[in-house]
């Protein structure tokens, strides 16, 4: 605990010497924006170099040797650990704890939708909290899988001991915290009400909140971009002997596909920002009517934000093409086309961004080719659910609680898919634009493609990560319960969405109660199953029963080795020999241990329980 | 890269535990390196492109007549000439020539900081003729600030391996430092040679 003590430190005093030299060089207030910018980036500084960045990085600078913390046990997830595993749980400990934050914030607006009129929020509140809300989620949406389970289950999956760049990856991670402060301080300079897109001309006129919103996401991207040249330079450069390109386990291609998404367009949404930014405290004026355009804001933070979407659900299908194999005891279908796919995803997700400005004034020709290519990523989109299907289809289902939740991810991500359609549709478009519409089937393929998969991900590798196994019973409630609480909420909003119900305003015609009411009870329902979840988990981690290496006698490495694994992963060089994937097939074996380290892999000869 | 659990710290790159065990391949230490700096790159060309579409979706090609197009093109000579300087930099510890070495980082370095020093100028100069607030004025500060940065980060990357250089450090064959400093400094030229007709020719 000493290094966060020390980068609070260091951070309170970079924020305050920033704010002091500020104001005392051009004068001012110290909550002038200009005065938090500077106290921003000395703190986010203070903080870097506290936390251990010093250590590992800035002694390399002045020629002595770089040197990072290796405390055992919990004290190194609260030091500068460049340990892969270490990082990766911290990930998943910090973005869960901001999900169920986030998850409160909803809980706010549903119970201000519950009635017409103004019950708990005012309307300028109900937009603050909206906003809040928001960028919360979409944050643990884009790092939740990639940050957690990438970080963790990747270098182990294709026989590395690490990541490329183990301090890079703890620098990545110890920016996390700093933009979790931020956002959720923004409250105290009045917080911010233009939503997570945060939409000019509003965000450069609203309170000075928004600042705090702007550094933050700046921070939050630079942090996704180090991530992910890490991984892609991981799974490039260290791959064990035998990974071939064509053996690569499909989580590791998906987390690989988000990656080299990540690091080209975030800074399309921390270039925007830098932009509002500098609107607000430098006098340029990019977004102001008279002499920039508004649309050029839309144009930007699409151009990172459509692709974001894809950032966040490809780690998901990458979860379920990983698991659904290992329960339905069958090779994984379709292993190549669902590889292009993701690539072509990749691919596909940077030329659609204008869709979401068919209202927006933008030049008609336009119109036509974004609709098209829009639609057209449903075609790789397709093969994904095609090669899913094709696995469980005949398979000995062994309904574990992944594999429940594995469903409940086909069902609610097919209905965001296909309402996604009408979106992607001009004419329809013009009707739903703005309505709940979208707000339902944005839910739909976000929480359904990405959460449902970081849940899964969540209870399918617990017995990795903690070396215990969770209630399997309480597990399976809480699947079931997520699933439907979740579509009792979503599905009554398409309704009114499509009778013109407007999103982001805190009240709303009489006509629309009674939906609104059954889905803000379903809501509360919703969330509250998530005590089930968080229950389950921190009582299993301390006194579950031991899980073993294997307990669900599947094929891929991370299964190999011990739960948790050795420090560095592997005692001995792991050797790929076959295809990851290969279920019941006679004699097949993924992958086989040098010397008497581990012993063999498993081959499917030994038989299989399902 | 190993460690030992014992101490509260471990030194990166320092084999401490010789007890026969297996001990991770870091073979492909440099390769990362590289592919990591190129990626690192790709990305930053990215920042860029986003601004510059700025400069041309507000404005077009639109430049004031007060444009100090002396100056611009001066420092554009420097900033040219300072990428072969560079270089010869790395090219010199290639062959472990520490004085060219040293004396290339040098002219390299000066290059840089005049660079910087006619931006400010400059940027006084444009306070008064199209301040941020006028069109061609905000894509203005916005490239040139973003340059401005990327010249000075690239000119302490410099005196670092510079001054390391001067301790010791590096040799023929363990030069990356040194490498991706240049690297990284020709790709900020390389920018300018995009962002110096956007502003100033077209």
């Amino acid at each position: 605990m000493k290094y966060v003590a020390r980068g609070a430190v260091l951070a309170f005093f970079g924020y305050v010497i920033g704010i002091w030299l500020t104001v005392a060089i051009r004068g001012g207030s110290p909550t002038d924006e200009v005065a938090v910018v500077f106290g921003f980036i000395l703190a986010l500084l203070g903080w870097l170099g506290g936390i251990g960045g010093f250590e590992a990085f800035g002694r390399q600078w002045i020629g002595k040797t770089p040197v990072v913390s290796t405390s055992p046990g919990w004290r190194r997830y609260f030091e500068f650990s460049i340990d892969h595993k270490v990082i990766g749980v911290q990930y998943g400990v910090t973005l869960i704890s901001v999900f169920l934050i986030g998850g409160l914030g909803a809980m706010l607006l549903r119970i201000e939708l519950a009635s017409v009129g103004q019950g708990i929020l005012d309307l300028d509140d109900f937009n603050k909290v909206l906003s809040m809300h928001g960028i919360l989620m979409v944050a643990v949406a884009v790092a939740g899988i990639l940050g957690a389970f990438g970080n963790y289950i990747i270098p182990i999956q294709i026989g590395a001991a690490d990541m490329a760049f183990p301090r890079l990856n703890a620098l990545a991670y110890w920016l996390i915290p700093p933009v979790a402060v931020a956002l959720l301080g923004a409250p105290f300079l009045g917080a911010f009400n233009a939503g997570w897109t945060a939409y000019a001309p509003l965000s450069v006129t609203n309170d000075s909140g928004q600042i705090l919103f702007n550094l933050a996401i700046i921070t939050f991207g630079l942090s996704s971009i180090l991530g992910g040249i890490n991984v892609i330079v991981t799974v490039i450069t260290m791959r064990a002997p035998g990974m071939t390109w064509g053996r690569l386990p499909i989580f590791t291609w998906a987390g690989f596909s988000a990656s080299l998404l990540s690091f080209c367009v975030t800074q399309f949404f921390a270039g925007a920002l830098v932009l509002v930014t500098m609107d607000r405290v430098a006098g340029t004026s990019f977004f102001s009517p008279d002499v920039g355009r508004g649309l050029l804001y839309e144009h930007i933070f699409w151009f990172y934000s459509h692709p974001a979407v894809y950032i966040m659900v490809l780690p998901g299908f990458g979860v379920i093409l990983e698991l659904v194999p290992t329960f339905a005891r069958k090779p994984l279908f379709a292993y190549k086309a669902a590889v292009v796919s993701l690539l072509s995803i990749v691919g596909l997700s940077v030329v659609v961004w204008a869709h979401h400005m068919f209202t927006s004034g933008m030049a008609d020709f336009l119109h036509g080719p974004f609709m098209i290519l829009t639609e057209a990523i449903s075609i790789p989109t397709g093969i994904i659910f095609l090669a899913m299907i094709g696995t469980l289809w005949q398979g000995r289902l062994w309904f574990r609680t992944p594999l429940i939740l594995a469903f409940g991810w086909l069902f609610n991500f097919l209905i965001g898919g296909i309402t996604g359609i009408f979106l992607a549709d001009v004419a329809t478009d013009i009707h739903l634009h703005d309505t709940y519409y979208v707000v339902a089937h944005f839910h739909y393929t976000i929480v359904g493609g990405s959460i449902f998969a970081l849940l899964a991900a969540v209870f399918y590798w617990f017995p990795k990560i903690t070396g215990r196994m969770y209630n399997e019973r309480l597990g399976k409630t809480f699947a079931i319960w997520v699933t439907v609480a979740f579509n009792f909420t979503f599905i009554p909003l398409f309704w009114v969405g499509i009778n013109g119900m407007n999103r982001r305003v805190g009240d709303y015609p009489e006509a629309f109660e009674g939906p609104n009411r059954f889905a803000s009870i379903s809501a509360l329902i919703l969330g509250a199953s998530f005590l089930l979840f968080i229950g389950n988990l921190v009582y299993s981690a301390v006194r579950g029963p031991k899980a073993g290496p294997n307990p669900w006698n599947s094929r891929t490495i991370e299964w190999h080795v011990s739960s948790p694994p050795p420090q560095h992963n592997f005692t001995s060089q792991p050797r790929v020999v076959g295809h990851p994937y290969d279920y019941g097939v006679e004699g097949s074996l993924h992958v086989v241990f040098d010397g008497n380290g581990n012993g063999s892999g498993h081959s499917e000869s030994e038989g299989d329980s399902a | 890269m190993t460690m030992d659990t014992d101490q509260d710290t471990a030194v990166i790159g320092a084999n401490d535990d010789d007890h026969g065990e297996y001990h991770p391949d870091t073979a492909f230490q440099p390769r990362a390196n590289k592919i990591g700096l190129w990626l690192f790159i790709f990305s930053e060309c990215f920042l860029f492109a986003a601004f510059l579409s700025a400069r041309y979706f507000t404005t077009g090609t639109e430049i004031p007549e007060e444009v100090n197009q002396g100056l611009a093109l001066l420092l554009t000579v420097v900033l040219l000439v300072s990428s072969i300087s560079a270089y010869l930099a790395e090219t010199s510890i290639r062959y472990n020539h520490r004085r060219n070495f040293k004396i290339f980082t040098i002219a390299t370095i000066v290059f840089g900081l005049i660079f910087l020093v006619g931006v400010v100028i400059e940027l006084s100069a444009a306070t008064l003729h199209y301040p941020p607030g006028t069109p061609y004025g905000t894509s203005y500060f916005m490239l040139i600030g973003l340059h401005g940065f990327h010249v000075l980060t690239g000119v302490i990357g410099l005196t670092i391996v510079l001054f390391l250089g001067n301790k010791g450090h590096y040799g023929a064959s363990d030069y990356w430092p040194v490498e991706g400093v240049v690297k990284y400094w020709h790709f900020v030229d390389l920018a300018w040679v995009v962002i110096y007709p956007t502003l100033y020719l077209f």
